[in-house]
């Protein structure tokens, strides 16, 4: 199956661990991820927060791009891909944005495509019963807690996608890749995002409430679904944190690929854990 | 929390009554029904670093308490993390009016104690108009030399390139004059007072 592919920035920098281990299970699973051709970044945070028109001309351009690949398109981070979301909604809607856009990118946006996050696709597309079928190295005796963060879910009418409060969708790709998915009760805070850069006191102080309720539950590690969310719990805690996986990461261990390519780059180091129980096994 | 007065001993605080009107108008979200049950603020992750919670906001905002709102912390501590949207009760849009609140500040020159926040908001965007994409290194040493914060996070930052999570060098999109022209007709520099 082709999809088009939004990577967002961070897929290429400090969520090269994402970028990687998405391409390698992706292909494993049989999705054909087309780039956007010229993709540029889709404004997040600082587009919307300064600009409403702004924010949303910078996600316009990707949509416009993606149309014309004709394909349904994929994206990997949160942010993204609630922009994404927001702006197909307002470009449909706001007379003026659309037609500077057409004037700029020389195209009309009709919008008849859809647009999914990748933990949709792979759970939803794809299918968690192909995933078991295809699973050769199950997670055994990973214990995880599932962090979806914020804005992959909510708020739904824009994200149209699992629980605002109670989403189940990592929960159960956890399990279907053989882990052990632990209840508790931050699946949906917020880690702070961008503040991470200005005001760090405050997104210390998100993470350390995060990763010591993982620690309280039982998990050895944190499964998550966003960069800003994974580079936050990882870099923000201190010394003795928990790993924090990409569920792409654990999925493309668990379909059998060497992930050292990818697993090498946290800075909370996961092979120790993943060696002691006997997990890493990939070709 | 902290209580709203609307006048200040011996001087009165500007009011203007016309600037909830001004706020719906401009983020497309009704706000006056909100009836103050605080759910937004009891369930904000950031309220605890806040000068005003998410409500009082909204409230001022109500009250034509604009120079107030408009200084706030609160409206660029902001995370858009939807919390509060998700909760309420009367589907008042906060973090879509916090933007708002946050435009109409930048358009005016208004200055809140969270300068390092508006200076980010501003190097990121000309990393943008410069790349089209974002640049983490060129994003950071602007933010430090702006700032005057060169040593936080430096063992942070040697380790992250030590595992290969940075790039020296920024590339540029194919077609940047597109997005010269995106910044030309929506961006800053497009001023409009209140």
């Amino acid at each position: 199956m082709k999809l088009s592919y939004f990577p967002g920035c961070s897929l290429d920098g400090t969520a090269k661990e994402y970028g990687l281990s998405t391409r390698a299970a992706c292909q494993r699973l049989g999705l054909e991820l087309m780039e956007i051709p010229d993709w540029n970044c889709c404004g997040a945070s600082s587009g919307h927060s300064t600009s409403y028109l702004l924010g949303h001309a910078l996600a316009a351009r990707n949509l416009i791009l993606a149309e014309k690949q004709g394909l349904d398109l994929v994206v990997s981070c949160a942010a993204c891909f609630a922009r994404f979301k927001r702006t197909d909604i307002v470009l449909k809607k706001n007379a003026e944005l659309d037609k500077k856009m057409e004037e700029i990118m020389g195209t009309s946006y009709k919008g008849d495509f859809k647009i999914r996050h990748l933990l949709d696709v792979i759970c939803n597309v794809v299918g968690l019963d192909t995933i078991r079928k295809k699973v050769s190295n199950p997670l055994k005796g990973l214990r995880l807690v599932p962090y979806y963060g914020c804005v992959i879910v909510r708020p739904h009418e824009v994200t149209q996608f699992d629980n605002e409060e109670q989403p189940q969708a990592m929960d159960n790709l956890v399990e279907a890749i053989g882990a052990e998915c632990l209840s508790w009760s931050d699946k949906t805070e917020c880690c702070g995002a961008s503040l991470s850069l200005t005001r760090v006191d405050i997104v210390k102080k998100l993470a350390e409430v995060i990763v010591d309720e993982g620690k309280e539950a039982g998990a050895q590690a944190i499964i998550t679904a966003c960069p800003l969310c994974q580079a936050n719990l990882d870099m923000r805690y201190g010394e003795d944190g928990l790993p924090v996986f990409y569920f792409t990461e654990l999925l493309g261990l668990a379909l059998g690929i060497d992930g050292k390519t990818w697993l090498d780059r946290h800075i909370t180091d996961p092979l120790p854990l993943l060696s002691s129980l006997n997990l890493m096994k990939g070709e | 929390m902290k209580v709203i007065t609307i006048t200040k001993t011996g001087e009165a605080e500007a009011v203007d009554p016309g600037f909830a009107e001004l706020v719906q108008q401009k983020s497309g979200k009704e706000l006056r029904q909100c009836y103050h049950c605080l759910k937004c603020s009891a369930g904000c992750p950031i309220s605890f670093a806040m000068d005003w919670t998410p409500n009082q906001i909204i409230r001022m905002v109500q009250l034509g308490l604009k120079e107030r709102v408009l200084s706030s912390s609160t409206i660029w501590l902001c995370a858009s993390c939807e919390t509060c949207f998700t909760r309420c009760p009367n589907e008042v849009d906060l973090p879509a009016i916090m933007d708002t609140l946050k435009e109409i500040a930048i358009r005016n020159g208004i200055k809140s104690q969270q300068a390092v926040i508006q200076i980010f908001h501003r190097v990121f965007l000309n990393c943008i108009r410069e790349y089209g994409r974002l640049h983490e290194l060129s994003l950071l040493a602007s933010l430090k030399v702006l700032t005057l914060n060169l040593f936080e996070d430096m063992g942070l930052g040697m380790k992250m390139f030590n595992k290969g999570k940075i790039n020296l060098l920024p590339t540029r999109i194919e077609n940047i004059h597109e997005l010269d022209a995106i910044f030309r007709a929506f961006g800053e520099s497009k001023r409009s007072k209140i």
